[in-house]
């Protein structure tokens, strides 16, 4: 990497670009994209459909190869930072292996890595405890419901040691009042773990409410319209989505969604 | 209307039962033994009784009680009426044949209607249906072919198929250790292993897998016919010829599946290992093999019919005097009908076992699968 980024820094880009060839022609799916992601941030991306969000966190997690421009994690490249395991990566499914036990789920990873049989046994039940299921580790994927699943891979990402987690619209497919609970734990348990979080979603609220940065993208090609620290207090309770200042980020966000989707029909 | 709809089993047979009862007797004139009145008038009795019973108001275990013992007593009555009187039966044997065989109906499906209460009385309904429906093919098969007279040469009622079959015990056994326990087992455990052995070469090593799948295709479309002869040329009269034939046919619908099943893992699956900076063989064991135990275990299963199929049609090609294809292959040309049935008979059930078997091990190790869940 010619350009050393800050020390402080866990992703940095600089003018990324990604395209995928299809059959159909090219498609931009990233272009331009400068981003600095300090430690301990939370950043959410947020955009209309086919903007690059999942593209994105996908270069950052090396399961994309970027095809303009630089980034690193960690001061690494992606591949060095894959293979350093210095990530959790938390799909828009859950992706749960139906052969393996919730408890099999999470330790997965753990195995992989070649933690002892003692250590997994205790991160197991740290991390379900974590996103509050413990007493359902000898369950079976496709015995729970979806908001326990997605929680369940939740955990499978906290279970190592990886300071950056990577999450793609992990609630997208949950009620609100679980929505509304599971953002309250994330908080919680991002302010306890001190790690790194970038998040994609859909939802204003959800952006503004678990944010320090907020990251809008817009579509053809993907790139970032805006960039928004949030000014509210490091401590949240749900009541804070009704303060003035709340509102008046979610108002900014809005509007630089606007802005994408306007060009859009030009 | 309502009346008739509720057992239309039971009205159909006391229609039979009357037009028995105007085409009496059961047996023809010069039958040698004819039935006597008293166990004729039983026959009618049981069966008219069962019919009347089937449209009372009585609870559903009882019902199939009485419509149980009721039918197989007639049946039983009526086809032991038949010995010494082969050939001879008359129109109105056969209505009570039917007659019967539609009381039975009704048992099974009053039998299919009951809600079992305990575990065990579960499996025991569910047992019992299926043997009750094989049962019926046999008396109706026993009826046919000894009231009409079939020629012996061409179907053999099952009662001398069972006396032939309980008579030639330690023949039979020899067959069996012949081809199943020496050629069909050897071959499939070799053909299958090695299917699946040189699948993971395949998926490792990608111009054997575009090398070997058309191959595989074109093999697996050799006629058994013409590649056992030249088995036995090759390897010699005995099972390891048999073997062979065997493993060529179950070779490559494992190599096939366990190819297609290796490819069965999800995108996002295989992301989560690559996350994870998993190697090959992690990624092998954790993931892409479990997600291919479904294609394997169907490979499996095809392999214990085909691997059957292929070590008796095989024997027809030369084998020590010894060996079930071998003994259907000379007893057929000796006009013994029943021991070839024997043979069949028993090869249905190894089969059966056999695939039984293999289906409880994928139970076992599939039972994650959605077509398997919650079962
Ligand atoms: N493997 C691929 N091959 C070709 N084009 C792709 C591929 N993956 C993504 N794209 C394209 O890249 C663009 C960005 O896709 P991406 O999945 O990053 O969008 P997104 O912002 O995550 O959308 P959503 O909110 O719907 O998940 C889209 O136009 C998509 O069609
Ligand atoms: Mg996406």
């Amino acid at each position: 990497m010619s350009l050393s980024p800050p020390p402080f820094s866990v992703v940095s880009a600089r003018k990324l670009g990604l395209t995928f060839e299809t059959n159909d022609g090219p498609v931009h799916a990233l272009s331009n994209v400068d981003l600095e992601v300090r430690k301990g941030d939370f950043v959410s991306f947020i955009g209309p459909s086919g903007c690059g969000k999942t593209t994105f966190l996908r270069v950052i997690a090396d399961l994309e190869k970027a095809t303009a421009g630089e980034i690193t994690v960690n001061g690494m490249t992606p591949e060095e930072a894959r293979k350093s395991r210095s990530y959790g990566y938390v799909f828009q499914a859950p992706a749960l292996y139906p052969w393996r036990t919730i408890e099999k789920n999470i330790a997965l990873p753990l195995e992989i890595m070649g933690y002892s049989a003692a250590e997994r046994r205790s991160r197991i039940e740290r991390t379900l405890d974590l996103v509050n299921l413990s007493g359902f580790g000898k369950k079976y994927p496709w015995q729970l419901s979806g908001g326990m699943q997605q929680r369940a891979s939740i955990a499978r990402a906290l279970a190592f040691d990886a300071d950056l987690l990577l999450m793609d619209e992990p609630f997208g497919a949950l009620d609100e009042i679980v929505r509304d609970h599971l953002n309250e734990q994330l908080l919680k348990l991002w302010a306890r773990t001190e790690k790194t979080i970038c998040f994609v979603t859909h939802s204003i609220p959800e952006a503004v409410y678990l944010s320090t940065k907020i990251v809008v993208m817009s579509p053809r090609p993907g790139r970032v319209t805006d960039v928004i620290e949030s000014t509210l207090p490091a401590e949240r309770p749900l009541e804070i989505r009704e303060t003035p200042e709340f509102l008046e980020i979610a108002q900014r966000v809005r509007e630089g969604l606007r802005a994408g989707h306007s060009y859009e029909e030009q | 209307m309502s009346l008739i709809l509720r057992s239309w089993q039971g009205a159909t047979a006391l229609l039979l039962c009357l037009a028995a009862l105007a085409s009496l007797p059961m047996l023809a004139a010069d039958a040698p033994s004819p039935f006597g009145g008293g166990t004729a008038a039983l026959i009618f009795v049981l069966v008219a009784g069962a019919a009347l019973a089937s449209f009372a108001n009585i609870s559903a275990p009882l019902l199939a009680t009485i419509l149980f013992v009721c039918a197989h007593l007639a049946a039983w009555l009526l086809i032991g009426g038949l010995s010494g009187n082969e050939g001879k039966a008359t129109s109105a044997f056969f209505l009570m044949i039917a007659a019967s065989w539609l009381l039975a109906w009704r048992c099974v499906t009053v039998l299919s209607g009951i809600r079992a209460k305990s575990r065990a009385a579960d499996t025991f309904l569910r047992l019992l249906i299926p043997t009750l429906f094989g049962a019926w093919i046999l008396i109706l098969w026993e009826a046919i072919t000894r009231g009409a007279g079939i020629p012996f040469i061409l179907l053999p009622p099952p009662s001398a198929i069972g006396a032939r079959l309980a008579g030639s015990i330690p023949i039979l056994w020899a067959d069996v250790r012949q081809t199943i326990f020496k050629a069909v087992l050897f071959g499939y455990v070799v053909g299958c292993a090695s299917g699946f052995a040189v699948a993971i070469l395949a998926d490792r090593v990608a111009f054997l897998r575009r090398g070997l799948l058309p191959i595989g295709n074109l093999v697996s479309a050799l006629p058994i016919i013409g590649v056992a002869p030249i088995m036995v040329m090759w390897f010699g009269f005995d099972w390891q010829s048999k073997a062979a034939v065997v493993i060529i046919m179950t070779f490559f619908p494992m190599l096939v599946n366990t190819v297609a099943g290796l490819a069965a893992a999800g995108s996002m699956e295989r992301d989560l290992m690559r996350s994870y900076a998993s190697d090959y063989w992690q990624t092998l064991f954790k993931l892409r093999l479990p997600a291919a135990m479904p294609f394997i275990f169907n490979a499996l299963k095809i392999n214990s019919t085909l691997a059957l199929i292929g070590a008796i049609v095989a024997e027809f090609f030369g084998t020590p005097i010894v060996g079930m294809g071998f003994r259907i292959s000379t007893e057929i040309g000796r006009m013994n009908v029943d021991m070839v049935w024997a043979e069949i008979a028993v090869a249905a059930v190894v089969g059966s076992v056999f695939y039984g078997v293999v289906a409880l091990g994928e139970r076992a190790t599939t039972f994650w699968h959605p077509s398997n869940r919650g079962g």
